[in-house]
């Protein structure tokens, strides 16, 4: 008897509770964000998440999207793209999110891909590789440039200095992977031969040994270096340390001030394609990018008392992506603010301005691209 | 040839500090047998302290010293905290409590500190000194130079000195030892005490090269115990040259064959070693009087 009363009062209570979490549901607009804040990626999930956080608050204050404040349901995976799954499952299942704005590196945004299409729910990704959204996926997009197009631009700047022929150092965590594999594709395209091709383990520390034996291969006229966070950074030291004096580029995967503390003085000289947002003041009046970057970058060093990187630009345009669409669908379900997604036009980001389409979920092209040299522990646009 | 010497001297730095790490595993084990698994903690937290004493305003030496007294200090609170109350136990038994003591130093470091990797300056430049067709950093040399010093500091005192002597007796037999009136505990906390010095100052030398993080510690307490192995366990002698061993073949693979198993390389020498030499090149085989 006791027992029977028991239960019962347990799934009345279980059911009241349900019903006040739909209804809770309906005040707010639930947005997830699995990122790695800490870990070896921390170097770009740390201003992601830092970025979404000041981000919503501000938009929130503003009156919030439709009438409601965002709830941003943030989750910290340490970078490690197991974590990242059970986090996407867990946003899902439990949170219920609409959408999502995170993935910091491509291993955990493929990790959590096949969750989202399943689910139905858009997930924009701050994750460097193409083949996040090449083949274009129903429900998933990505704000930062391609790892293709980073070869394309490298190249593009090699050519003009009339240089052909490369070494290449990659890491090989699924960023450097991937971009290692789409500057071998592009080669021909831009006349480069590669003719070192040597890789790192993401979290090795010396890699003399690998730029010893590009450094002795006959011909090499410059190194690239796909990969991200602190890996770059030693081979950018190592590389000082061997005497190696052919010009050396890096990837946008480096495109934080704590790359150029790591690597310290070797930094001096280094190119990168990365958005025009660490040259923000630099940029000349004309330039239709300037406003936007400006206005983010003051509104990130002022709130968070640190340097801007582009990782924070991606997550912000992610976020303001996301916002309207959400408006111009005036709905909070999934599929309309997918549809809208794909209608995004002129959108002038932090990145460069975006143009997205039913078979282009990026949206960006290689004019958002600029190319820049490390002069004296800053960035310097490059003309 | 140029890469060769360039392996080599790669090789004999990252030699330097695995042999570093193999000492001081040698000289908890040779007082207590007990292997020491939070002993690539104690270069993590040479390195750590430092620099976050250094950002905090405290110039480069000063903070070096900091950095070894705070060494110090775990490491005897984990013998006194740790290994003492469960003295009594078997090896294995404080063997598996210090990998516990280990992840908890790297658990509570992370909470103190962050988990990003850090470096600071070299001693005396970053300019590489040109040696055939090779480079050399100078920080290498500091490394190589301060692994030397600290090999030599260790074999007068454990040859030379009465208490360096005593040690060597716990090592032989405890009991007996205690009997002519060496007293274990005092001999136990300076075993500890030494290690984590050693530790301490191996992270320091090192963190200029390569930065230093709260994960360095695991697997360089993994190659160093595969160098004290190779040397065989217990002998400082065998720990150095294990020590170099390893870090130089380590190199050598990654540069003629593949980076890819890099780190492979030292557990294919312990397996080796237990396989072909179980008691290690200097070890001598345990013989038990019957």
């Amino acid at each position: 008897m006791i027992i029977r009363r028991g239960l019962l009062a347990a799934t009345v209570t279980l059911a009241c509770s349900a019903f006040g979490a739909t209804a809770q549901a309906q005040d707010k607009i639930k947005i997830g964000a699995v990122l790695a804040v800490t870990g070896p990626a921390s170097f770009l999930g740390d201003p992601n998440a830092k970025t979404l956080k000041i981000q919503v608050e501000d938009i929130n204050k503003k009156g919030g999207v439709l009438g409601k404040p965002i709830e941003l349901v943030l989750y910290d995976t340490g970078s490690d793209p197991t974590k990242a799954k059970q986090f996407a499952e867990r946003l899902i299942q439990e949170d219920k999110v609409i959408a999502q704005v995170g993935g910091t590196t491509t291993a955990e945004t493929m990790a959590m891909i096949p969750v989202f299409e399943e689910a139905k729910v858009p997930f924009i990704s701050l994750g460097g590789a193409v083949v996040i959204i090449d083949p274009v996926k129903p429900f998933t997009f990505k704000t930062p440039h391609t790892d293709k197009m980073a070869c394309e631009k490298i190249f593009e700047d090699l050519k003009k200095r009339g240089l052909t022929k490369i070494g290449m150092i990659s890491g090989q965590d699924a960023f450097g992977k991937s971009m290692q594999g789409q500057c071998k594709g592009v080669a021909g395209k831009y006349g480069i031969e590669i003719v070192a091709d040597e890789t790192y383990g993401a979290a090795d520390n010396d890699m003399t040994a690998q730029l010893t034996k590009i450094k002795t291969t006959a011909g090499v006229q410059a190194v690239v270096n796909p990969g991200f966070s602190q890996g770059p950074a030693l081979v950018t030291r190592n590389y000082k340390q061997l005497g190696m004096t052919v010009p050396l580029y890096q990837s946008h995967g480096v495109a934080s001030k704590q790359f150029i503390e790591l690597a310290g003085d070797a930094a001096e000289g280094v190119r990168l394609p990365a958005s025009a947002l660490l040259v923000a003041e630099k940029l000349p009046d004309s330039d239709p990018q300037k406003s936007v970057v400006v206005a983010y970058k003051k509104f990130y060093e002022e709130t968070t008392k640190s340097p801007v990187s582009t990782f924070g630009g991606h997550a912000f345009d992610g976020m303001n992506i996301l916002i309207e669409a959400i408006k111009r669908a005036n709905s909070t379900d999934p599929v309309k603010i997918r549809d809208e997604l794909e209608k995004t036009k002129g959108f002038m980001g932090t990145a460069g301005v975006v143009n997205m389409s039913p078979t282009d979920h990026m949206g960006l092209d290689l004019t958002a691209f600029r190319m820049l040299e490390i002069k004296k522990g800053d960035w310097a646009l490059l003309p | 040839m140029s890469q060769f010497l360039q392996f080599l001297f790669s090789g004999l730095t990252e030699g330097a500090v695995y042999a570093l790490v193999a000492l001081g595993f040698t000289i908890i084990y040779n007082a207590s047998d007990v292997v020491n698994f939070a002993q690539g903690e104690f270069v993590m937290l040479g390195g750590m302290v430092t620099f976050f004493a250094n950002a905090a305003g405290l110039p480069l030496p000063l903070a070096a010293l900091a950095a070894m007294l705070v060494t110090i200090a775990v490491g005897l609170a984990l013998n006194k905290l740790a290994i003492g109350p469960a003295r009594g136990a078997s090896v294995v038994t404080l063997i598996i409590i210090t990998i516990g003591a280990s992840i908890f130093l790297k658990g509570v470091t992370q909470l103190v500190f962050d988990k990003r990797f850090h470096r600071f300056q070299a001693f005396s430049g970053d300019t590489p000194i040109r040696v055939l067709d090779a480079t050399i950093l100078p920080q290498s040399l500091w490394v190589l130079g301060g692994a030397g010093m600290i090999f030599l500091g260790l074999w007068l005192f454990f040859n030379r000195s009465i208490t360096g002597k005593a040690m060597s007796a716990m090592a032989a037999n405890r009991l007996a030892a205690e009997l002519v009136g060496i007293h274990a505990n005092r001999m136990m906390a300076l075993a500890f005490g030494l290690s984590a010095a050693i530790g301490a100052i191996a992270g320091i030398l090192i963190t200029p090269i390569t930065p230093t993080s709260v994960e360095v510690g695991t697997l360089l307490a993994l190659k160093g115990f595969a160098a004290a192995m190779l040397g065989g366990m217990g002998s400082p002698a065998g720990a150095v040259t294990g020590g170099l061993i390893v870090g130089i073949v380590e190199k050598m693979s990654a540069g003629y064959l593949s980076t890819n198993y890099k780190d492979a390389v030292a557990f294919i020498i312990i397996l080796a070693t237990l396989f072909v030499l179980p008691t290690g090149l200097f070890g001598k085989a345990k013989v038990e009087r019957v």
